[in-house]
């Protein structure tokens, strides 16, 4: 199994190979820059290490969201489109799951997050057990102390992990105290090759029906809703 | 290595119409697939971006398949990729890139980025041959444009719009109409049942200038409604469109007709999404009834945003050798090249 595996949701972008279900070729950046511009390049590079040609893929992995809306898009139209095009499935995965992955801890629960502006966090909650990872909690929006506060009564120590920059370590040390752990810096980038490993146990979904996972509607559309609930 | 009959797969994403279609050798159109978001931004009196960015996305694919499918070809037959580069709105636009991009890389095809632009000229050359040189009069929500060829993918934009798009002036009259949107074909209905009982201003800028402005026009009008609510009078939006579709009208007919004649052109190519608008349509085609300029308007379904329009003058660039990079990037201010 060949699996081209994609994750453009935030500003870590990390392509990777598997050939033969074994990682052949990863590459990560964590630049401030264009992922439109990076990425094709990014994944040329990768198959040409891996001596493969598109041809020889036979699935596509990208992380689904949630994340920058845009950077998003530009991992999903070019996963989509590739997957569609070659004719070969396509997996999609929670990119706060990819995260929460990386941490090797048992039994301990660990919350992956992005910051989502103005207080606002993406979170859920995972588990990893002699089962694999297990999700607690579904991945969400809404603000970092409510989340934080929802955590403090499960009352057992909880990992937390983060790709992007964020002003959070201050609020989760006072809200759970000795509870909260926080993540090695080693494993606290999103890689590539974790997504395609996660995505040959997982079920294909059809390619024209793969969206993003923003985990939030658009503003005009949550006003325009707004709007209509006042109206009845 | 070019193919004499290539054959082309066009995507088209610029603003709110996710489009795919199969063109050969630039003016054999073999499918033309456009999916609409017009009734889901009209609840919203206009397109909002990140709302068209997400219909994209869900869209392109099932777009692309239905284009490949209607024209009967497979990657095999294919010879490039074509897609819009710009001008348009970035979010939208990179979900067409990034699948043109996939689908280069995927099947080792030559990538071509089109202007929108360029695409809307080209629309023509679906329909007939160009006889150079020729001016273009492109009018869209976007654009207000005069642009003179001499040669395939030769533009030199002689006049330009200082301010406002006629589109746009078209959109901002239909809201201070309380027309629904989009409100530019609204207006021109309306105008149909009205009479130019008002005077508007019609704005020729300087001397010899093939400039355009709009802004002027549409703030006038919008004080006269302003003034006619706050006085209570009952106002007449038939005339109030007739009116103000002649000023836009005026204007663009004339300083057209100017220019093709200082110009000394053979054909006049109407291009953009203002193109479907009746009266310009008929009026152009008054106006140059009596010159020997061949005028050609498109079908009303190459007037509006479409991805058969990108393969026709992405058929230019791939015979010139004008093909892009794998770092090809949405730009939402492209120049015209
Ligand atoms: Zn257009």
């Amino acid at each position: 199994m060949n699996v081209l595996a994609i994750d453009t949701s935030n500003q870590p972008l990390s392509v990777a190979v598997l050939a033969d279900g074994v990682l052949a070729a990863e590459l990560t950046l964590n630049m401030k820059r264009n992922h439109s511009i990076q990425l094709m390049p990014a994944i040329q590079y990768v198959m040409g290490q891996a001596e493969l040609k598109p041809a020889d893929l036979n699935q596509i992995a990208v992380a689904e969201g949630p994340g920058s809306y845009t950077g998003l898009r530009i991992g999903m139209s070019t996963a989509k489109s590739m997957a569609w095009s070659l004719n070969i499935p396509i997996v999609g995965l929670s990119s706060l799951k990819l995260l929460a992955a990386q941490v090797t801890d048992v039994d301990t629960f660990i919350s992956p997050f992005f910051d989502a502006r103005r207080g606002n966090v993406y979170t859920g909650l995972y588990k990893r057990t002699s089962e694999g990872l297990e999700t607690i909690e579904a991945d969400h929006n809404g603000t970092m102390q409510d989340w934080l506060d929802q955590l403090s009564n499960i009352n057992q120590p909880v990992i937390f992990t983060s790709s992007t920059r964020h002003d959070f370590t201050g609020m989760i040390r006072e809200t759970l105290g000795d509870q909260a752990r926080f993540v090695d810096s080693m494993v606290q980038y999103p890689k590539a090759s974790m997504l395609g490993y996660l995505a040959l146990y997982e079920e294909p979904i059809p390619v024209h029906s793969l969206a993003p996972q923003y985990h939030r509607m658009v503003e005009a559309e949550a006003k325009w809703l707004e709007k209509q609930e006042k109206g009845r | 290595m070019t193919e004499a009959n290539e054959m082309i797969l066009a995507i088209e994403t610029s603003c709110d119409e996710t489009a795919a279609a199969v063109v050969q050798g630039g003016t054999t159109l073999l499918s033309n697939v456009v999916a609409t978001q017009m009734d889901i931004h009209e609840k919203f009196g206009g397109v909002v971006p990140e709302v068209a960015s997400r219909h994209h996305i869900e869209q392109m694919t099932v777009v692309m398949e239905q284009a490949m499918t209607e024209a009967d070809v497979s990657f095999d037959d294919l010879d490039a990729v074509a897609v819009t580069q710009g001008p348009g709105l970035v979010g939208a636009l990179l979900v067409g890139v990034n699948a043109a991009r996939a689908i280069a890389f995927a099947h080792d095809l030559p990538l071509i980025g089109v202007h929108h632009i360029a695409g809307h000229i080209y629309a023509n050359r679906l329909e007939q041959p160009f006889e150079f040189p020729l001016l273009s009069l492109v009018v869209s929500g976007g654009h207000t444009e005069l642009i003179y060829m001499d040669g395939h993918g030769q533009y030199d934009v002689i006049g330009e719009t200082r301010d406002d798009a006629a589109g746009e002036a078209y959109d901002k009259v239909a809201k201070a109409l309380n027309l629904p949107y989009p409100g530019g074909p609204q207006i021109d209905q309306l105008a149909q049942t009205g009479e130019e009982t008002y005077q508007f201003p019609r704005s020729y800028l300087e001397e010899g200038s093939y400039d355009f402005s709009f802004s002027g026009l549409k703030t006038s009008v919008i004080n006269t409604l302003h003034h006619k609510r706050q006085k209570g009078e009952s106002i007449d939006k038939a005339n109030i469109a007739a009116s103000f579709q002649a000023s836009v009208i005026d204007v663009l007919v004339d300083k057209t007709f100017q220019a093709a004649q200082d110009y000394g052109v053979k054909q006049l190519i109407v291009a953009g999404g203002v193109s479907a608008n009746q009266t310009l349509r008929k009026r152009l085609r008054d106006r140059f009834a009596d010159s020997d300029i061949a005028v050609h308007i498109p079908p009303l379904y190459l007037c509006t945003d479409n991805a058969a329009m990108i393969g026709a003058a992405a058929s230019i660039q791939y015979h010139q050798g004008d093909v892009a990079d794998f770092d090809l990037n949405a730009n939402p201010g492209l120049m015209m090249p």
